[in-house]
């Protein structure tokens, strides 16, 4: 079981969100989109050179910004 | 029960029921002392007239963008009022994330009704919902809808008067919770296809694959858009103007006696004896026939298809495909948006920077496309005047041109204080857009544009006008004119032409045909005509937009980066 963040995880695979390091503003836009702790996130793709990270919840694909995505930990 | 506001997450239909209910009286406006766009229209007439409310989409109540703060708002006041009702539109393949609004709506003092929306996709990706049991665990009617093809909105609207507050009892600390609690009672997932629309989204924004399609979609956009935008000039405007309204304006002009100041500021100068629509620069004549003949056709065909691609899912796309190059100049992806809509004409791409949340992107936005952007007009153009030398020709400007904006773009990301903030934003599935809601759409966005615009294309003609016959403009040009010659290595007339330039970029363009230019001059004054200051209906709308202080820091960036860029041109070319 290792924690890592959403820009480290492999395009395909899928994790359970343990933490979200920042804000209470940060936390609550994730948390608007269902991304908080306990549930299961796919990652459907990066882009090149630290672009925006695609991922699923549930049936919503959610684009994050890079330096957002560093900050969501997973378990895989 | 006086208005109705139809609430939800983005990318719910909302939009599509909003069409559904209202008839043709629906007009698009900001929220006061905000950039934050909504819609309103109205259902029923006479006594039973009620006003539609398409909220600003939102997933929460505690706001986190300028949107979903104009949309707590509207509800508090709807609550404050108490002569209001909420439609809650919740989409039914996202079921978890859209019953978080649903029961925080459930504590506020207002009736509520919900159209489970999306019914159909939700069936064909294998969910299906016990809405009875939904209805009986919320204590409030629910309506199962596809407002794509109109389904249960008959119901919807018959059932309206049902709506009540909400009965569910729940701590809100427990809100994800209790929301699993009920999912697990009401909804079953079975077998689920991988759907065609799901490869495609797929490809689209995988880097390898996206870039390419990407390239090929912008192809077919701006191919559409020439061919629309054209059309409706030459076919519908233009023949308007030259052979309605022209008569009538000579008549007024030999009315007024053909000069005077009143005849000077209405009809204009005449060029030969006769009143020429682009150069004559009176109010009604230019002043009418750049926001209408010359402005509007484009935005016609620009809104039309933005609002397809809006639409149709793939705009978030695009902006994911683009964030990394938008955040090098301090903006994301959605910055798209006043890019695209200034290549098409930059008086909409200033208006649309308002789709950016900051005041330091909008100021950053607007001033790149300003600056770097050329308006269709203009690049056909140019086109015409460099097109014979092909890429030789051509790639120097475009290359030029898309280099500032990347310069200076980072620049000005130095430069001014303040983060850029990331992208964060859902990319819904790609579906087929509903003609008669994106017809709508655009009959708003047009009609937003002329109330918007034409006031200040007015303003900006008539302030040319009197700047003009008091000969400042005149004054500048012989100040430039050391500047033109010696730096850029253009002859004297070009200075005439970068102040026919400030009227109409895509006439200057055309007039440096009679010039006789070398290849290298011809670059050098296009670039620099592109560069120098925006055309005056632009001017007018960033003046509004960014404000006089902004504006003349933007305006100063402008004509200090365009002598800079010419004299370097005319060095290294």
């Amino acid at each position: 079981m290792a924690h890592i963040d959403l820009a480290q995880m492999d395009a395909g695979q899928s994790g359970k969100v343990i933490t979200m390091h920042g804000g209470r503003g940060m936390t609550a836009k994730l948390e608007a989109l269902g991304i908080r702790p306990g549930v299961v996130i796919t990652k459907v793709s990066g882009q090149i050179m630290r672009g925006p990270v695609i991922v699923r919840v549930g049936n919503t694909q959610i684009a994050i910004g890079f330096g957002m995505a560093r900050r969501v930990i997973v378990e895989i | 029960m006086k208005k109705i506001l139809l609430m939800g997450n983005p990318n719910v239909g909302k939009s599509v029921i909003f069409s559904r209910l209202t008839g043709v009286s629906v007009i698009a406006s900001n929220y006061p002392g905000t950039t934050v766009e909504f819609s309103k229209g109205s259902i029923g007439s006479g006594e039973k007239k009620t006003e539609v409310i398409d909220v600003p989409g939102t997933y929460s109540l505690d706001p986190t963008s300028p949107a979903e703060k104009v949309a707590v708002e509207m509800l508090n006041k709807a609550i404050k009022d108490k002569d209001s009702i909420v439609v809650n539109v919740i989409d039914a393949t996202n079921l978890e994330r859209n019953l978080n609004l649903a029961l925080r709506l459930m504590k506020k003092k207002i009736p509520v009704i919900i159209a489970l929306n999306l019914w159909d996709e939700a069936k064909h990706i294998g969910i299906s919902i016990d809405v009875a049991k939904l209805q009986e665990i919320l204590g409030i009617t629910v309506i199962p809808t596809v407002a794509i093809t109109g389904e249960g909105i008959k119901e919807l609207v018959s059932r309206i008067g049902e709506a009540k507050q909400g009965a569910y009892e729940y701590e809100n600390e427990e809100r994800w919770h209790e929301i699993g609690n009920i999912i697990e009672k009401i909804q079953i997932i079975r077998h689920k296809h991988h759907t065609f629309a799901e490869r495609l989204s797929d490809l689209t924004v995988h880097p390898w694959t996206g870039i390419p399609i990407a390239v090929g979609v912008m192809y077919v956009v701006f191919t559409i858009i020439r061919f629309i935008g054209e059309g409706l000039i030459g076919y519908v405007f233009e023949p308007i103007f030259e052979n309605l309204w022209l008569p009538v304006m000579m008549a007024f002009s030999r009315v007024l006696g053909g000069q005077g100041i009143i005849h000077n500021i209405l009809i204009g100068q005449l060029i030969e004896g006769e009143i020429d629509f682009g150069q004559s620069f009176g109010l009604l004549t230019t002043g009418l026939f750049v926001p209408i003949a010359a402005v509007l056709p484009y935005i016609i065909a620009f809104y039309l298809v933005l609002s397809f691609l809006e639409d149709s899912g793939y705009l978030p796309r695009l902006a994911v495909l683009l964030d990394k190059l938008m955040h090098s100049v301090g903006l994301h992806g959605m910055a798209i948006v006043p890019m695209m809509l200034g290549l098409g004409c930059n008086v909409p791409g200033a208006l649309g920077t308002r789709v950016l949340e900051t005041k330091r992107e909008r100021f950053i936005a607007a001033t790149l496309m300003a600056i770097a952007i050329p308006c269709m007009a203009q690049i056909a153009m140019i086109f015409g005047l460099i097109g014979k030398y092909g890429a030789r020709g051509l790639f120097p400007v475009f290359g030029t041109l898309f280099i500032v904006w990347f310069v200076f773009g980072i620049l000005m990301n130095l430069v001014i204080k303040g983060e850029s903030p990331e992208i964060f934003t859902e990319i819904p599935p790609y579906r087929l857009p509903y003609f008669g809601a994106l017809l709508k759409k655009v009959w708003m966005r047009i009609k937003w544009f002329l109330k918007e615009a034409i006031p200040f294309v007015l303003l900006g003609v008539f302030i040319v006008n009197l700047l003009y016959s008091l000969g400042i403009i005149k004054f500048l040009g012989r100040i430039a004119a050391p500047i033109i010659t010696k730096l850029m290595g253009l002859p004297f007339e070009a200075v005439g032409v970068l102040i026919i330039g400030f009227l109409r970029k895509d006439l200057a363009v055309g007039m440096l045909v009679p010039l006789g230019l070398s290849l290298k001059q011809l670059i050098i004054a296009s670039v620099v005509l592109t560069m120098y200051f925006p055309c005056v209906a632009t001017f007018a709308i960033l003046l509004k937009e960014l404000g006089i202080l902004d504006m003349i820091k933007a305006a100063v960036i402008m004509v200090v980066s365009a002598f800079l860029v010419g004299a370097l041109l005319n060095l290294i070319l």
